[in-house]
This record gives structure tokens, C-alpha cells and sequence, in this order.
């Protein structure tokens, strides 16, 4: 089957400073596809050379088997992208500018779709106010309905819920859902790791401009050796049992929880006897399931902010 | 509902061409009061004070009087002023609100992309040029020797200036860049191009300088079509305009074609 999005050696320099080095890829067709990385490292550059914001200095991207350099005015007809910076044009209403969208892609437009995308974003009560009187949400709302309007094969979504409410979040991810049983590829790339993970069946993480790792989202998250387990102990104690050292045992909340990072390959039943053994007043146990954050920054040797989940 | 995705829209060539073009015309209409009625009351004042004042006491070229003289120039100069302020403002905004993208990712071509940013402009032009011959019939009687010719020139003069536009928007680094073509460039040459003098009651040497100003063979030869009478001859002013419109539209297509300083 001909790939929906390939992309071969790219590079792409800015003064110098190289952006995008050496990324090769490729997404199937109606894949839902996560490409992440910090800020710089390159994710947007390479969104900007699929879509034709940003000359390719080397490489190519083929998309649906189209060469995007020699046959954009194909390719362009077939990606949708929403970029990451808020960009309307201020003179016209969100009707017009819809229209005007649809005509860009020489598409006369299909009345009944974009009914569909007015109703399920949200855009139907403010179809005829001026662009400048949009709040930031209606704004982004608008932003997607323009990157669909011509119904593209590969929508390529850059950081869509960057400031954008709950309830768009989970509205705009639904549709996204819905799109792709449809038979629409998505490329995304987002900030938050928990969506990544949620949304994607495959994830690329790029960092300093180069590929740092492309695996299916679950081979990713069993990349993670060890696991954490988390004791809270009805006594308290004052330091950890001499048996637990070596599990790299460390206490929190005023001795009340106990955690423990055990190695990858220890079997839980040694765990669970020796922890018996031991009488500790066990409450309640936790074994926190691993997420793409630890991946994340195992890979980018980066750190969280302390708003989990974010990326910095 | 969502099963709609699959119907594949019919994709119409020239469509994404007319809809620039009618967007671009959309946008200088939507602030008409700036785009066409600012120029034509600028065009009326100057009209007032060469043609109803100040003229009826200059005489410059015989067997005319001096609105006469005057109002070909003031025509042609609302054609330049706003071919050139039509591209220049609507490409040099896109490019600094970023809304560029929203062309960029898009099957449009250059040459589709520069001509309807060129249509768009040359119109603006032509309807400020066209509302400020209609005032000036209240001015003075026009003989029109050529009118077919003067038309050509008019449109040739905003198909030159909506080029230059297109340029000055893209190597323009911010507003007051932009301004700086206007003010520091456009604008004295057309002052010392012979919109308010023949250069022929120059001294010989300022006479001669006057020849390196591109404008003088625009004004002179749309005055030349509608009055018979001109500095040039008209296959000299139209000869020349014709070679300098061919070489920005080149220059203006390779920087567009390549996308310099639009695309990253």
C-alpha cells in the first residue's frame, strides 16, 4: 500500500543552526501518528516541509505517493494542517473565511460537510462575526474547521490543544477519532504526553532535529525497565528496612509512604513474600503503570515541569 | 454524518486563482473609505487648487490651460499610488500577521498567486484613476486624442507599480520599511516626473536628469494619449514603461516563484 506520508533523509538549516537532520519516516494510511519532542527540536519545521510553508534543502517527503516538491499542487490538496500559531485574517467573518478556504483548494465545496464541521465545532452562532471579535478558543476552533474544509487525506494537527479548554480538548480529539475511522491519516504532534498516548498508535520522538526513536506507542512504553511500586504504611517509619536497599527504597510523607523501584525482571511474588516477612502495616499498594513521559525523557534527557504531563 | 468525508469534492483548476482575486478585492472594498475614497478626495483637492485656483493664473503648454495640463497627471498618479499600495499593504500584512501560510499550503501557483494579487491591485488603481477623471470634467474639457492608448498606459502604469508592490511587500523588513518606498521613493519621482511641469521648461540639465525618472514616461505618455501633445513621443513612453513593467514582473515572479523571504 502506498504510504501516506513518507519522508526520506530531510534536512533543513536555518543560519546554520540545522532544524531537521537526517529524518526519515514513514506513517500508513490511516495511521494516527504522534510525532513529539521538547520546544526546537524540530517537529513544527518538519510539519512546515510537509505542507509547503518551509523549502526543503535536502530529502524528500512523498505524500500518498506524490512528490511534494514537483506535484504540490497534488499534495497540497490532499494535507489539511492546522498550524500551531493562531493565524486568521482579521478582515473577513468565519464564514467567508471558510469559503474562501474551500476555494484556495479549488474545492466549490460540499455544503453538507461543512455544515458538519459549523455544528460539531462549535462555529454555527458565531458564523458571521468578524474574526478579531473571536475569543482564543472560537479562534482555534475556526483553525481546525479551515484545515478540513477540503476534506484532506492526511490532516496533519500541530500542538491542536496548546491553550484550548477541557471540554474542546476532549470534543476536538473525538472528532479527530471519528475522522480517522473515516479514512483520515493524522500526523500530530502535541504537548501533552497523556493525549500522545491516548490518541496514537505510533509515535516518533525527535530531538535536536534528529529522530530519537519510532516505535509502536506500546513497544515505547515497554521500553521502560523497572518498575515503581508505592507502600503506604499505616505506622510511619523512621528509615527504611536494611532488606528494601537494595530496591532503592525511599520514604515520603513523614515515613507514611514507602517507595520502591524494582528492577524489570524481579518476580512480584519475591516481592510480596518478602515484604511479608517484614510486617509492615501496609494500607494500600500502587503500581503506577509507566508512561510515555518516562519514555519521553529517557530519550530527550530532558525534565518535566511540574505540571505532569506537560512537556517543557 | 461523518460518512460525507468520503465523497471526493470535484478539484476546479482556476478556482483557487478567483478566489485570491476576489478575496483581494474583497479586502480593499471592505475598507473602501481608506482604499478609494481617501485617494479620490486627495485627487479632488488637488484638483481644487491646480484647477479652479492656482491654474487660472499658470500657463505651461500652449494651447492648454493648466488643469488641462495638470489632470492627466493627477489621474495617473491615484493609479500608481494605489496599485502600489494595494499589494504592497495586502502582501506585507500577510507576511507580518502570519496569515501567509494560509496561501502557502495551498495548490495555488505563482503565476496564478502574482496575477491575482495584480488584478486586484491594478483595479484599485483604475477606480481611483477612473473616479478622479470623472471629478475633473468639472474641472476642464479633456480633448482625449487617444483614449484607447490612454487606457493602456493607465493599465500599464498599475500593472508596473502593483509589480513593484509585490516587492517592496517582500523585501520590506517592517511598516516603516514599506512607508519608506512610498515617501522616500514613489513620490518624489512622481513630484519630478512632470505631473505638475512639462519637462521641457526645465534647464537642459535638469531636463536631461529628468529622463532617468521612470515616472516621466508613464505621465507623459498617458498625457500625450489625451492631450495629443507630449514631451515624448508616445512610442518612446509606451516602449519604455513596456520594458520596465516586463522587468519587475520578472523580478516580482522569481522572488514569488521561489517563494524568497515567504517561505521559511
Amino acid at each position: 500500500m502506498t504510504p501516506a506520508l513518507e519522508i526520506s533523509h530531510l534536512h533543513k538549516s536555518f543560519a546554520g543552526t540545522k532544524a531537521v537532520d537526517d529524518l526519515s519516516l514513514t506513517i500508513e494510511p490511516g495511521e494516527i501518528f504522534g510525532l513529539l519532542g521538547p520546544n526546537g527540536a524540530g517537529k513544527s519545521t518538519t510539519i512546515n516541509m510537509i505542507s509547503g510553508v518551509c523549502r526543503i534543502d535536502q530529502g524528500t517527503v512523498r505524500i500518498f505517493g506524490h512528490d511534494a516538491v514537483r506535484d504540490y499542487r497534488t499534495t497540497r490538496r490532499l494535507v489539511g494542517v492546522m498550524h500551531q500559531e493562531i493565524v486568521i485574517d482579521h478582515f473577513f467573518t468565519i464564514d467567508r473565511a471558510l469559503k474562501i478556504h474551500a476555494g484556495y483548494y479549488g474545492v466549490p465545496g460540499d455544503k453538507g460537510w461543512r455544515e458538519l464541521l459549523i455544528e460539531r465545532l462549535g462555529l454555527g452562532p458565531h458564523l458571521n462575526k468578524s474574526m478579531i471579535k473571536l475569543s482564543g478558543g472560537l479562534k482555534r476552533r475556526f483553525m481546525v474547521a479551515k484545515a478540513l474544509i477540503h476534506k484532506p487525506q492526511l490532516l496533519i494537527l500541530d500542538e491542536p490543544t496548546a491553550g484550548v479548554d477541557v471540554e474542546l480538548r476532549r470534543a476536538l480529539w473525538q472528532f479527530v477519532r471519528e475522522m480517522n475511522r473515516a479514512g483520515t491519516t493524522v500526523l500530530l504532534t502535541t504537548h501533552y504526553l497523556e493525549e500522545a498516548e491516548q490518541m496514537c498508535g505510533r509515535i516518533a520522538i525527535m530531538n535536536g532535529g534528529r529522530l530519537a526513536a519510532l516505535e509502536r506507542t506500546s513497544d515505547l512504553l515497554a521500553r521502560l525497565e523497572g518498575r515503581t511500586m508505592l507502600l503506604h504504611l499505616d505506622s510511619p517509619l523512621d528509615q527504611v528496612p536494611a532488606e528494601l536497599a537494595a530496591w532503592h527504597g525511599q520514604l515520603e510523607q513523614q515515613g507514611r509512604l514507602l517507595r520502591l523501584s524494582l528492577p524489570g525482571d524481579l518476580a512480584m511474588g519475591e516481592v510480596l513474600q518478602l515484604l511479608a516477612r517484614l510486617e509492615l502495616s501496609i494500607r494500600d499498594m500502587e503500581l503506577p503503570r509507566p508512561g510515555l513521559e518516562e519514555v519521553f525523557l529517557e530519550l530527550t534527557g530532558l525534565q518535566l515541569k511540574e505540571n505532569k504531563g506537560s512537556l517543557p | 454524518m461523518i460518512d460525507r468525508l468520503r465523497q471526493q469534492q470535484r478539484f476546479v483548476a482556476w478556482l483557487p486563482f478567483v478566489t485570491l482575486l476576489q478575496k483581494e478585492i474583497r479586502r480593499f472594498l471592505k475598507v473602501a473609505f481608506q482604499t478609494l475614497l481617501t485617494p479620490i478626495v486627495t485627487a479632488s483637492l488637488y484638483l481644487f487648487v491646480f484647477g479652479a485656483t492656482l491654474g487660472q493664473r499658470i500657463s505651461v503648454l500652449e494651447g492648454f490651460s493648466y488643469a488641462q495640463f495638470v489632470i492627466p497627471g493627477l489621474i495617473l498618479m491615484g493609479v500608481i499610488n494605489n496599485s502600489f499600495a494595494n499589494t504592497s499593504s495586502s502582501l506585507f500584512i500577510s507576511r507580518y500577521l502570519g496569515n501567509i501560510v494560509d496561501l502557502l499550503v495551498t495548490p495555488l501557483t505563482p503565476p496564478q498567486f502574482i496575477l491575482a494579487y495584480t488584478l486586484a491591485a491594478m483595479l484599485r488603481g483604475l477606480l481611483v484613476g477612473g473616479v478622479v477623471l470623472l471629478i475633473s470634467c468639472f474641472f476642464a474639457q479633456l480633448p482625449f486624442a487617444s483614449p484607447w492608448l490612454a487606457v493602456a498606459m493607465a493599465a500599464m502604469a498599475s500593472f508596473l507599480f502593483a509589480q513593484f508592490g509585490l516587492i517592496a511587500a517582500i523585501y520590506a523588513n517592517n511598516f516603516d520599511g514599506l512607508s519608506m518606498y512610498n515617501n522616500f521613493l514613489i513620490l518624489p519621482l512622481i513630484y519630478l516626473g512632470g505631473v505638475f511641469y512639462p519637462i521641457s521648461i526645465l534647464p537642459p540639465f535638469w531636463a536631461r536628469l529628468s529622463h532617468f525618472n521612470p515616472m516621466l514616461y508613464l505621465i507623459d505618455g498617458f498625457r500625450h494619449a489625451i492631450l495629443g501633445v507630449g514631451d515624448l513621443s508616445l512610442a518612446t513612453a509606451f516602449g519604455v514603461s513596456g520594458l520596465m513593467a516586463a522587468a519587475l514582473f520578472v523580478w516580482a515572479a522569481a522572488l514569488l516563484g521561489r517563494g524568497y523571504r515567504l517561505r521559511l
